[in-house]
């Protein structure tokens, strides 16, 4: 590991002047948040940060209610604190499956939200730095492809990355259309998720919008009264304490036996949170059925462009969304 | 032979090492901190073959705090000996990915790990050759398969059998490579001083690692010392030394300075070896009652190009059914991989995998229930060696444990039981493991002030050895185990055979109760009087090894499993495991129970998940870390459990014991499998039963 300094912000100017800082200083400077796919980056020789700026102790661990029956996420707060707020259980019962359903419980009472959705993906390449990656080493090529990539990319993967995004946390957020609060260099602005992260396309280096210096604040869950029935289902190659091969996020809103309004994201098949807009819009005022649930399915994923090794997880994609969704409909 | 009496074997004694563990006093290796430490670190290979041309170490030398950089030009010389994984930094050559190149020494850990990052190597590569298959023009026949066995076996004509069989089983399983990843890496701490070298190191075997590591250096082996008291685990990749010993004590050389040397998890998954992938294919014939004909079950494997291991694959078959036409067989190919080495219980583990599964194939073709069906192929005596079996109560195992696991009224057919959204099946394997046993020597002690103490170098590797050796002692000299103090993990003591080949407890317990029955003779002697300086008695178990009878001599077992297959996903489940043991007289139930239900837990990851990639086009092992190289988590172990059936056997060793650290392991993944069929109608023969190979059939 090579040498860094280690700063302790008291406040979101001075955290965010300090990562300026350290990037003027030509060291490369960011944020630390629970450290737990960050340090090990940099154990590993991936990233070699000259300053990290701990952005922990900022006054952001906390929920708020908004108007109109949303919430405001600390971006600071602890997945462990997330998953247990009454309000979080109550309104979003898919976000706290989410992240209980991620890592382990020692690493989701370190990681905290803003940190959870910038950990970085866990592609084997990715992570052995004595091997190309156009992610972590621009232009050097992407071994994945030919090589181990059953648990990466099935849609909008490109040439040059199928790298997956990890974070379980992140799929119900895209669902929701969550807001990212974010300060950086250039003042204040809020992304829409599943806006913040972008697909690999040929920079794949960059998993998101966010410019040097930005710095997550909060993250806004807009008010949706029918995700209290929403559903985060997440296949797994053993029961706890592995990603996600494919996983679905879903809310339903059901009346009559027609679907009035749905949400639904997936996650362990693209670079993104991949939020399934096409199946959401075949699903609007269709019959809440089986064969509606199947048809959706499968018009979201005609876009995937599968590896040999990976193309499993397209028919995965699909029994998995219609059972989330027929899950709802019984629970409704 | 008869067996001492033993009021103490039997009972369930705490470990007698359990307070200085959870209390964070029990010292492993990497904790030793001699005066003016140095630290090493390892620079691996990112070739797989081809030779180290440049090591540019003036690059690194400038650093803050590094001490020195070794690599083959600048390497203390070592004695030439035939285990070449051992002569490290002697040659340029590279012979696989994640080689050590070179270390790094440093004052601090941190300046030694970022050295070893920024040190430049550069390579002449070559083609290398990572792929193993069954169709490999570079397969050969090798000498003998491990430890010694014949390397192929044949009776009467089974290709003819096979041919007039009216039923016939033939598939082609595979396993994929696994690697050990023992909770504690592996480190050692070299230290060298006028009487010669001191090693803290974590191994299966303080004598062994004596007897190999002095002759690298010419030192006669009285002048090594390897001190190694607790061991956090090794399932055979410490069984022997690798790489990381003589490297440590070669730095230590090199500095002239103690020197502390640990692999990371990640160097683990090339330097301190792991199981051959196997492709096996069985072939079985039978009658339409399901009795076999004939028994074919060849074995293709790796090894690597630095030093043979030859895995005894197919050496189970050798005495597990009947049937009067049989052949084995092992092939290898050396590859440019890293070196395979044991791994709780090579040969057997991989081996009956697929045997079993092709047992449970062949009692689907013949419409005959899976456990009738062994009952129905147990042989009266060793099959292939004609020897008679000292005791063998696999029939016993499969009956008992079918009777308490509920499979009487079993519906063979598959694919029709569902449980909400899962699929339901039940599947059975059976187990074994030979027994072995190894010349020891042990050393038993009076204390002039009362109490007995006993020396053995035998390794406790989280097995619980050091307190059922205290039971076996306390049981010799007819006195309280808390009259006795046990000294292990260190080759200054006795000389003791390694813990491997679950042989631990029959070798050193006979060693211990031999020493303990000469002492007991002394002091009949002296009626009771023990001197001043105390008094003792040593002896050697190589005789009595030798003069023991010709008998096939084995533990049984069988594993029943069922699982839940979700029908929308292809997850499997287990949701139940119970195995059924034969291993002669349990002498701590205690640590007995968590070596067997340990194994089955081992054999349910294996069934399930794990599997080391190989990267074809990089040549090295991917997954090198737990997140990605999973074995079973607590979720996935719900409801594991063992009994045993007592045995009385007269032909074994003072104890009456048969080994039980490898048999749990063996069948499990069979019985998974078996299970997984039953629950899906889809026969999963190549492992881990991942999601991906059920999602595509029926599921």
């Amino acid at each position: 590991m090579r040498p860094f300094a280690y700063e302790r912000a008291a406040d979101v100017r001075s955290a965010v002047a300090a990562c300026a800082a350290g990037m003027a200083d030509g060291a490369g400077a960011v944020y630390l948040g629970g450290g737990t796919n960050l340090v090990d980056l940099m154990r590993l020789g991936v990233v070699s940060p000259g300053v990290l700026v701990d952005v922990t102790r900022l006054p952001f661990d906390g929920v708020e209610e908004t108007a109109g029956g949303g919430l405001l996420i600390g971006a600071a707060m602890r997945n462990s604190d997330l998953a247990a707020h009454p309000l979080v259980r109550r309104r979003y019962p898919m976000l706290t499956q989410a992240v209980v359903a991620g890592a382990s419980g020692q690493v989701r009472n370190m990681a905290t939200v803003g940190g959870n959705l910038l950990q970085r993906t866990r592609c084997s390449y990715f992570q052995d730095v004595t091997k190309p990656c156009n992610k972590r080493a621009p232009g050097s090529g992407c071994p994945a492809r030919n090589g181990d990539h059953r648990n990466l990319a099935v849609i909008g993967q490109s040439e040059s990355c199928v790298a997956t995004h990890p974070s379980d946390m992140a799929v119900p957020l895209a669902a929701l259309g969550a807001i990212v609060h974010i300060e950086g260099p250039g003042g204040s602005r809020k992304v829409p998720m599943p806006g913040l992260h972008r697909l690999p396309g040929d920079t794949p280096e960059r998993d998101t919008v966010l410019e040097p210096g930005d710095l997550i604040t909060a993250v806004e869950l807009p008010p949706l009264p029918f995700a209290v029935r929403s559903r985060y289902r997440k296949v797994r190659d053993r029961a706890s304490f592995a990603f996600a091969v494919v996983s679905v996020a879903a809310a339903l809103d059901v009346e009559d036996g027609m679907v009035r309004d749905c949400r639904i994201a997936l996650g362990g098949v693209a670079h993104v949170p991949w939020r399934a807009e096409r199946a959401e819009s075949a699903l609007r005022g269709s019959p809440a059925t089986e064969a509606a649930f199947a048809q959706a399915a499968d018009e979201e994923l005609a876009q995937a462009t599968p590896l040999p090794h990976n193309a499993f997880k397209v028919p995965l994609a699909r029994n998995v969304v219609v059972r989330t969704l027929l899950d709802l409909v019984e629970a409704s | 032979m008869t067996t001492v009496a033993a009021p103490y074997s039997g009972t369930a004694l705490d470990r007698v090492d359990g307070p200085e563990k959870v209390t964070g006093r029990a010292r492993y290796a990497y904790e030793h901190a001699p005066d003016d430490l140095a630290y090493a670190v390892v620079v691996q290979s990112t070739i797989a073959r081809g030779a180290v041309r440049v090591v540019d170490a003036d690059s690194v030398l400038q650093l803050p705090g590094i001490i020195a950089a070794i690599w083959h030009e600048n390497a203390p010389r070592v004695a030439p000996i035939e285990d070449a994984e051992l002569t490290v930094l002697q040659s340029p050559r590279v012979a696989y990915r994640g080689q050590v190149v070179a270390v790094v020494v440093a004052e601090t850990i941190e300046s030694a790990t970022e050295a070893a990052r920024l040190l430049r190597v550069d390579y002449q590569v070559e083609p290398h050759d990572v792929e193993l298959r069954a169709d490999h023009p570079g397969m050969y026949r090798p000498d003998h398969v491990n430890p010694d066995y014949a390397t192929d076996s044949e009776l009467g004509d089974p290709e003819a059998a096979l041919g007039f069989a009216p039923v016939v089983v033939d598939a082609t399983y595979t396993t994929p490579a696994q690697h050990h990843n023992p909770i504690e890496p592996h480190a050692t701490v070299a230290v060298w001083d006028a009487d010669g070298l001191t090693l803290y190191d974590s191994t299966q075997s303080a004598s062994a690692v004596r007897a190999t590591i002095a002759p690298l250096f010419g030192l006669p082996p009285e002048s090594v010392r390897v001190v190694s008291p607790y061991v956090g685990g090794g399932f055979g990749s410490k069984g022997a030394p690798h790489a990381q010993v003589v490297l440590a004590a070669l730095a230590a050389k090199q500095v002239g300075r103690p020197v502390k040397l640990a692999a990371t998890r990640r160097q683990m998954f090339a330097v301190t070896g792991y199981r051959t992938p196997t492709v096996q294919r069985v072939r079985l014939g039978a009658d339409e009652e399901g009795r076999l004909s004939a028994v074919v079950h060849e074995a293709f494997e790796q090894t690597a190009t630095v030093k043979e291991f030859a895995e005894q694959t197919t050496v189970v078959t050798r005495m597990m059914y009947a049937a009067p036409h049989r052949r084995t067989s092992h092939r290898l190919v050396r590859l440019d991989v890293p070196v395979p080495t044991w791994m709780r219980a090579p040969g057997e583990t991989p081996g009956m995998f697929a045997l079993e599964s092709a047992m449970d194939e062949l009692a689907v073709a013949c419409g005959i229930d899976p456990v009738e069906l062994r009952v129905r192929n147990e042989p009266t005596v060793d099959p292939e060696r004609g020897l008679p079996f000292s005791s063998r109560n696999l029939v016993a195992c499969l009956r008992e444990g079918a009777a308490r696991f509920g499979w009487a009224g079993r519906d063979p057919e598959p694919g029709v039981r569902r449980r909400g959204r899962q699929l339901i099946g039940t599947g059975v394997a059976s187990s074994t493991y030979p027994v072995y046993r190894l010349p020891s020597q042990a050393t038993a002690r009076a204390e002039p002030g009362g109490g007995f103490t006993v020396k053995i170098a035998a390794a406790d590797i989280g097995t619980g050895a050091r307190t059922v050796l205290t039971q076996i002692a306390a049981d010799a000299l007819g006195v309280a185990p808390a009259q006795v103090r046990m000294e292990v993990g260190d080759s200054a003591l006795p000389r003791a055979s390694v813990a491997g080949g679950s042989s631990g407890t029959a070798s050193w317990g006979t060693a211990v109760v031999r020493a303990c029955e000469a002492l007991t003779d002394v002091l009949h002697r002296r009626a009771g009087d023990v001197p001043p300086g105390g008094l003792e008695a040593s002896v050697d178990t190589a005789e009595e090894l030798r003069s023991q009878r010709p008998f096939s001599r084995h533990a049984y077992g069988a594993q029943f499993a069922e699982v839940g297959v979700d029908l929308d996903t292809g997850e499997v489940r287990v949701l139940r495991l119970l195995g059924a043991f034969a291993a002669g007289r349990i002498i701590n139930p205690k640590t007995a129970r968590s070596q067997f239900i340990g194994g089955m837990t081992m054999g349910l990851s294996m069934a399930l998940f794990e599997e080391s990639v190989m990267d074809v086009e990089f040549g090295d092992y991917l997954n090198r870390d737990l997140a990605q190289y999973h074995f079973a988590a607590c979720a996935d172990v719900r409801d594991v459990d063992a009994f045993w059936i007592e045995e009385e056997d007269p032909e074994l060793n003072p104890m009456g014991s048969k080994g039980i650290g490898e048999i749990g392991i063996v069948g499990t993944a069979a019985a998974v499998a078996n299970a997984v069929y039953h629950a899906t109608g889809l026969r999963v023969r190549d492992l881990p039963i991942r999601l991906d190979r059920l999602i595509g059939g029926a599921v």
